[in-house]
């Protein structure tokens, strides 16, 4: 590994609170985090973490109170208009205005690139995700799994520095979610693209990342990094296999320590802050 | 087929009006000036279709000023909604004062833009069928430009996309079907201004003035079936709204839900 780009996000002491300053609430407190490149980081904790705040300012969707985001060496903004972000979100956010292809070329368009490359960049991306067939289709004649595809074709159809993917199955069903899950892992080795996920589902977590970002709310922050050392490429093997529920039970008892009814300030003596040596 | 059985009961409900109305005008013996049959409706419309009243040419002219004042309102509609939408800050000045302006009964101004306009002007009808247009259309897109899912702005944040981009790619299609909306109400709208503004002077041959000069002379035949051309027209113009909806939103849930109100 290169030694000149250590970490393609670094987030140092990030501060965000909502409202006004000094009333209002504290949504992260002092998040400081590196990632590396090719890593896949999930974001887990309970509703109110900030988890989605934290992604939300990677992306530069939201600015930070205080501290500074670097991405690939630059300010987040600046990354943003690099167009270095694929998004996804919960929703797949497709027009129904547009078809299928048209969802996917939408970023393409908007680059202004030429249209032989868009259709070639499109028709590749829709074999990417397992859609070839279906982009003459409008979005609304498609199921949800798919609609999903879609919408992970059309992020990654730029090839992004980053994927940054904010829940994206919360909405599917439990056989469709992991079904998407061997997908994305499929799509994150085939193209080597740092993925940042946010979650709620701690399997989910722990079979897709290389490392597990447990947090905590009120304020949202790190109380633990979990290094997810399964062996790639993961399978319905590693679902069952005991390293995988060894894994879960650890990031469980993270997230259960991190809720419980504790004193003021009880967690800063298991906070966990990775600043240094901190890639995958 | 589908479609007839769809409408089937509107059709039957229709014809069994028409049939009570002339019934009872025929079995109660009810006076002409209070209300015709239909049949003496039709009567006088075929008569005066192109002789007498002149119920055809006055239709081309009234039909010219409703489309006219369309034009015009949806063009001034449309440029102001685009201009608040883009700068959002002119929106508490201008919403307040076309809010005002819409509370004000435009109708009332007939006479006066006879005379800003000329009374044998057709754009003095005009003015008064756009002024009616402008509002729905105003609000109804500007409503489709603002209003746009919040994850769908993100997305184009993320492309770093400019406001005209967005406004292209994401807020122009988002507010057609309100568009279209606001042109379904506007297009009743327009024959009504065209029509009072008739009412208040001007050329001999339009809808308005055959209402008017039926009423007077006590022909309330004449006058009911220069009523129903102007309701033809207006049933007819709303129609090809509907057809225009088919052919720009086929993805709305409106209309590929096959229903469109």
């Amino acid at each position: 590994m290169t030694t000149a780009i250590p970490s393609v996000v670094s987030l140092s002491h990030i501060n965000k609170t909502f409202g006004a300053a000094g009333t209002g609430s504290v949504a992260l407190s002092d998040i400081s985090m590196e990632i590396g490149r090719g890593d896949f980081v999930s974001l887990i904790g309970p509703s109110g973490c900030g988890k989605s705040t934290l992604l939300r300012l990677i992306g530069d969707l939201t600015e930070p109170t205080g501290g500074t985001i670097q991405v690939n060496g630059k300010p987040a903004v600046q990354a943003r208009l690099d167009r270095d972000y694929g998004m996804v979100f919960q929703a797949p956010v497709l027009f129904d205005w547009r078809t299928v292809e048209e969802n996917v070329r939408l970023p393409l368009e908007l680059f202004g690139q030429d249209r032989a490359t868009q259709a070639s960049k499109t028709a590749e991306m829709l074999e990417l995700v397992d859609l070839a067939d279906f982009g003459r289709y409008r979005p609304y004649e498609l199921s949800g799994g798919m609609q999903q595809r879609v919408a992970i074709a059309r992020a990654l159809a730029f090839s992004p520095l980053l994927l940054l993917m904010d829940e994206p199955f919360g909405a599917l069903d439990e056989m469709t979610r992991e079904r998407m899950n061997s997908e994305v892992l499929k799509i994150w080795q085939r193209t080597g693209i740092t993925v940042i996920f946010v979650t709620h589902s701690i399997p989910e977590a722990v079979f897709l990342s290389t490392r597990v970002v447990v947090m905590s709310a009120r304020p949202g922050r790190i109380t633990k990094l979990v290094e997810v050392d399964l062996p790639q490429p993961r399978g319905l093997v590693t679902r069952e296999s005991s390293r995988y529920f060894n894994l879960i039970t650890e990031v469980r008892e993270a997230l259960r320590a991190g809720e419980g009814p504790m004193p003021e300030g009880g967690l800063s003596s298991v906070e966990v802050t990775v600043a240094e040596g901190g890639i995958g | 087929m589908r479609q007839l059985r769809r409408y089937l009961p509107a059709l039957l409900i229709l014809i069994s009006v028409l049939v009570g109305w002339e019934v009872a005008v025929r079995a109660f013996n009810v006076k002409g000036f209070i209300l015709p049959a239909p049949s003496a409706i039709w009567a006088a419309l075929v008569t005066n279709w192109t002789d007498g009243y002149g119920i055809f040419p006055s239709a081309r002219v009234t039909l010219i000023e409703a489309l006219g004042g369309l034009a015009i309102g949806t063009l001034l509609g449309v440029a102001t909604a685009v201009v608040v939408s883009r700068f959002p800050r002119s929106r508490d000045t201008v919403l307040p004062l076309a809010v005002a302006v819409n509370a004000v009964p435009i109708i009332a101004f007939a006479p006066l833009a006879n005379s800003w306009f000329g009374a044998l002007s057709p754009v003095s009808k005009m003015a008064i069928a756009a002024a009616l247009v402008f509002f729905p259309i105003m609000i109804n897109l500007l409503r489709g430009l603002t209003e746009v899912d919040r994850s769908a702005l993100e997305l184009m944040r993320s492309y770093a996309a400019g406001p005209t981009a967005v406004t292209v790619k994401l807020r122009a299609p988002n507010a057609l079907p309100y568009f279209l909306t606001g042109l379904k109400i506007a297009t009743t709208l327009s024959l009504i201004g065209a029509v009072v503004g008739e009412y208040f002077g001007g050329l001999t041959e339009t809808l308005g003035r055959v209402v008017v000069a039926g009423a007077s002379a006590l022909r309330f035949d004449v006058t009911w079936s220069a009523i129903l051309v102007v309701s033809v027209m207006g049933i007819v113009m709303y129609l090809l709204v509907i057809g225009l909806e088919r052919v720009l939103i086929p993805w709305h849930p409106s209309v590929r839900g096959g229903r469109s109100p």
